[in-house]
């Protein structure tokens, strides 16, 4: 990813993110839970806004941590957890959310197409 | 003997006779349960009959209702007084000529007040202790008197005197014998407890023999045998009790020489076919005046009827309460009567505490023991007495304290040991619940009933417990979360010791990984209370719960709600207005919630800088309702309107939410005043109520609604405003330092050592030296309140945070309205079908 891809389009600016928490932004009609964790690698992540067990966009606002060392973030509403990296939930496997391939390039937030 | 069990017929709903009926019920018997009390109400605690006078209700004693009964199947026949037993036809008759057959009768008769033969007894203002409209007599006679007089300075007279000392008496109590209680105490005893008695401003007579009671202008005179006189308003006789047996001399049944039921170890009298139980019987020559052998004989009586093998043989008489808030205790040979006997005496002068052992000539056992003033070693003492376990090396240390004394090894306890008395668990009970996998004390207390009488042997209970944990080999996990390996507890000590202000510094010298959402939010709740620093820091912004996160309430179609606060529920018309203009014009449905206050919902996230913006200007501050911590403070409208109040609740409420607004705590709390007894406020029903008395504030703690409602407790009576916000800083502050994550006043009193008188010794006798520092803590919350909506609006770098998106101003297109009954509300997932085919 050090390579920046010729197709990536900008999000957003880093500077609208907080460190340790999330924002949501929208591409092509989709919401997408952005996460800011500077001392992980990476330290942006992105998944489907949309918590399918609770039926509403609210991923973005939950929060973040670990559980036995996989990123996870919390449902604010029912608070199942969904890994960082792949989206699935740890309480109902058959449950994923998608995973967008974000980085940041320079100040901007970026997805690659 | 007749084998049928048919019909049951039970004579006295009391508490004896309560308790063999409802067990009876509950083991699956099938016969008709018949019950026939002679008072107009269901069973009821007569234990603690004084608190009628101290703010509780007969509701709250009450052990049963008509509806309860009946769900049991029982039958219950009140204020129904049975004129004959014919044991011959097995049948009764009661006062209205009704007959009731019976295969099995139990007589629960109980006792009746023994008045002295002293002349003027009967004059009016004279009066026994013993039911309920007993009391309410003597509560309606006290209205207009200022002197009471209680004949008997035994156990229950005592009781007696704290009743009238409650309704404001200048009270005297008057004893034929040389000292008080002298049935459990020693010389030394009876006259340590008459110093502290006496500190209260009761004033005793001992060696006083009353000769006769006259009536002179409206007061009653009393002469005594030395001479002297003492003129009164009432005078109550509470000079011991005596069986109620005569329905079975009438039926002749073998009656004691002096008075009581003669009954085997079966309860069975001296008639196969009658069982009689509690005050009323007589078993060995001996009647058993306390609750838990009339417990015991109601088992017994049970498994009687059902071919157990229960036998009574007598109960331990050895006693531990409060009298006139003095506690007092006595175990087994109190007076040292065998003189082979040897005793260990000990001597607080300071605290004025007495305390004796007496052992056996050898000097290896304990045979009894008087406890005055503080009875501390009381249950260690009396499980060596009732288990004759051998005596420690140095004795006299049993007297000290249990801490100090090393305690009593939970191990030395035969499993046939009684650790609760009141509910009668055996340690063996405890050693299998705990081998069936129960490893939660409050999971125990609840399926063993073990401490949830009396609650005296709760430290027992906890050493026995973790004993055995330990002996199985258990380890309990009491960590918060996979990254701390501490409770919140102890987290908070952390916290506070090491002035640590931050997530990360937490994690890095105190736990590991990157926290999670169990732990983060207890972290943010732990440094608001300690340090209360705008909780949308950027150092805290990440911790914060869904609510706390956006200070505003998330509904399920996330959208969220406002509550601006309206403390006391009091609003001017104006800022009325104000809200209905800010909710029509944001289209908000609004509702009038539980707490006194006004939720508007529907609120998109961009929204609610806009709307709090308005509220502020409108002179609102946020209510919280978001966090865990100080939601509202419910008030009636109390005396400044109302015909009954007798105190300015909505004052007080103001005072108090203003107070505690922003307090961040281990769960929500929730506080109200009532202006009188009436109770509009619902206070007994929160985490601190608040009750007028003429005399100022009653004080109840412990209270919540929802899934498991509970009532407050009493905590404190008759207070001055300043006593009673320091009493509540105490209270809270010392809550919010040793609470678990999410657990209410209620589950926390519980969990406590030492439950409710713990927390008393605590905050109102500061027996842990911390009063002043909990008191300093809450000010310096107090000190630095802010709104923090009035914090946020004023910060531009907080606003973008409300955006739906970083990159676009649009709100969340998924939210969608469908109206009802004038307002709006989240269109159902069948709805939104619908609306997406209309777009």
């Amino acid at each position: 990813m050090s390579e920046q891809s010729v197709t990536a389009s900008p999000l957003c600016s880093v500077a609208d993110l907080t460190p340790g928490s999330g924002t949501a932004v929208i591409w092509n009609g989709e919401q997408i839970a952005l996460f800011y964790l500077p001392d992980q690698e990476p330290c942006v992540y992105g998944v489907g806004n949309y918590d399918p067990l609770g039926g509403a966009n609210v991923i973005s606002r939950g929060i973040v941590g670990d559980r036995a060392g996989t990123l996870v973030v919390a449902s604010p509403l029912y608070k199942q957890h969904f890994s960082l990296r792949d989206g699935r939930c740890l309480e109902e496997p058959d449950t994923v959310l998608p995973v967008y391939p974000v980085a940041i390039a320079g100040d901007q937030v970026v997805i690659h197409d | 003997m007749n084998d049928k069990t048919d019909n049951v017929v039970i004579i006295g709903n009391g508490m004896v006779g309560h308790h063999f009926a409802t067990t009876l019920a509950t083991e699956g018997s099938e016969a008709n349960i018949v019950i026939v009390g002679e008072e107009p109400r269901c069973a009821y605690d007569r234990v603690h009959l004084s608190e009628l006078f101290a703010g509780k209700a007969p509701a709250d004693l009450a052990l049963a209702t008509e509806e309860q009964y009946k769900r049991l199947g029982i039958e219950v026949r009140l204020g129904s007084a049975v004129v004959s037993v014919d044991t011959g036809q097995h049948e009764i008759e009661l006062a209205d000529n009704t007959r009731l057959q019976y295969d099995k009768l139990v007589m629960a008769t109980g006792s009746y007040p023994f008045v002295p033969p002293i002349p003027g007894n009967t004059l009016k203002g004279c009066f026994v202790y013993r039911t309920i409209e007993d009391l309410d007599a003597i509560r309606s006679a006290a209205e207009n008197a200022s002197t009471g007089v209680v004949i008997g300075g035994g156990l229950l007279g005592l009781e007696c005197a704290n009743a009238l000392k409650n309704l404001g008496l200048d009270t005297h109590v008057v004893e034929f014998a040389p000292g008080l209680m002298g049935v459990q105490l020693d010389t030394t005893g009876s006259a340590v407890l008459r110093e502290h008695i006496e500190a209260l401003d009761v004033t005793v007579h001992t060696d006083t023999a009353t000769q006769e009671i006259a009536a002179e202008d409206n007061r009653l005179i009393l002469r005594f045998a030395n001479g002297s006189t003492l003129e009164t308003d009432l005078v109550v006789f509470s000079a011991g009790i005596r069986p109620q047996d005569q329905l079975a001399r009438d039926a002749d049944l073998e009656v004691g020489p002096r008075g009581g039921i003669v009954v085997d170890e079966q309860c069975v009298t001296s008639h196969p076919d009658v069982l009689a139980i509690g005050e009323c019987a007589l078993y060995d020559n001996r009647i058993f005046g306390l609750v838990a052998p009339g417990y015991r004989m109601a088992e017994t009586a049970v498994a009687t009827l059902s071919s157990g093998t229960e036998r009574f043989t007598g109960a331990d008489m050895s006693t531990k309460l409060k009298l006139l808030g003095v506690e007092v205790g006595s175990i087994g040979d109190a007076h040292g009567a065998d003189e082979s006997s040897q005793a260990y005496t000990y001597r607080d002068p300071v605290r004025n505490v007495y305390r004796r052992m007496n052992v056996s000539a050898d000097g290896r056992f304990i045979t009894g023991a008087v406890l005055v003033g503080d009875t501390e070693p009381y249950d260690q003492i009396l499980q060596h007495y009732l288990n004759h376990l051998p005596l420690p090396d140095a004795p006299e240390s049993l007297l000290v304290s249990a801490a100090e004394g090393g305690g009593l090894s939970a191990d030395l306890l035969p499993d046939s040991a009684a650790v609760c008395s009141c509910h009668n668990v055996t340690k063996g009970e405890i050693v299998a619940s705990v081998a069936k996998g129960c490893v939660d004390l409050g999971e125990l207390k609840s399926t063993t009933r073990a401490s949830t009488g009396c609650g005296g042997c709760a430290a027992l209970l906890k050493s026995v417990f973790d004993t055995e944990l330990e002996a199985q080999g258990i380890a309990v996990d009491k960590s918060i979360c996979e990254h701390f390996a501490h409770t919140r507890q102890e987290l908070f000590h952390i916290c506070q010791v090491e002035q640590i202000r931050d997530m990360p510094t937490l994690l890095s010298r105190h736990g590991q990984g990157l926290g999670c959402d169990i732990c983060k939010p207890a972290a943010a709740s732990i440094f608001a209370s300690l340090y209360n620093d705008y909780v949308l820091d950027a150092q805290h912004v990440g911790l914060q719960d869904t609510n706390d996160h956006m200070l505003a309430n998330m509904q399920k179609n996330g959208t969220y709600s406002v509550v601006p606060r309206i403390p006391g529920g009091e609003i001017t018309p104006d800022k009325l207005i104000a809200i209905g203009e800010v909710a029509k014009r944001y289209d908000l449905y609004t509702k009038i919630t539980g707490g006194q206050r006004i939720d508007l919902f529907g609120a998109h996230a961009h929204e609610l800088p806009l709307i709090w913006r308005e509220l502020v200007d409108a002179g609102f501050e946020t209510g919280h309702a978001y966090g865990k911590s100080l939601r509202t403070v419910k008030s009636c409208v109390g005396s400044t309107w109302c015909r009954y109040g007798v105190q300015d609740s909505v004052g007080m409420a103001l005072t108090l939410e203003n107070r505690y607004k922003g307090l961040r705590s281990p769960h929500k709390l929730k506080l109200a005043v009532s202006g009188c007894t009436r109770e509009c406020a619902e206070a007994q029903s929160k985490d601190v109520g608040v009750i007028a008395t003429e005399g100022g504030w009653n004080l109840y703690v412990g209270g919540n609604g929802g899934m498991r409602p509970r009532h407050a407790d009493l905590f404190a009576t008759d207070l001055d405003d300043a006593t009673l916000i320091r009493y509540i800083d105490r209270f809270l502050m010392f809550y919010v330092r040793t609470a678990d994550r999410l657990q209410r006043t209620s589950v926390w009193l519980e969990s406590l050592e030492g439950g409710l008188d713990y927390a008393r010794e605590v905050v109102i006798d500061d027996s842990l030296g911390i009063g002043a520092e909990l008191e300093a803590q809450m000010a310096s919350i107090v000190g630095t309140y802010q709104c923090e909506w009035k914090t946020t609006i004023e910060d531009p770098e907080q606003l973008k945070r409300f955006r739906a998106f970083a990159n676009s101003d649009e709100p969340d297109p998924g939210v969608r309205f469908v109206r009802e009954r004038g307002q709006k509300r989240p269109a159902r997932e069948e709805e939104l079908i619908n609306l997406a085919v209309e777009v």
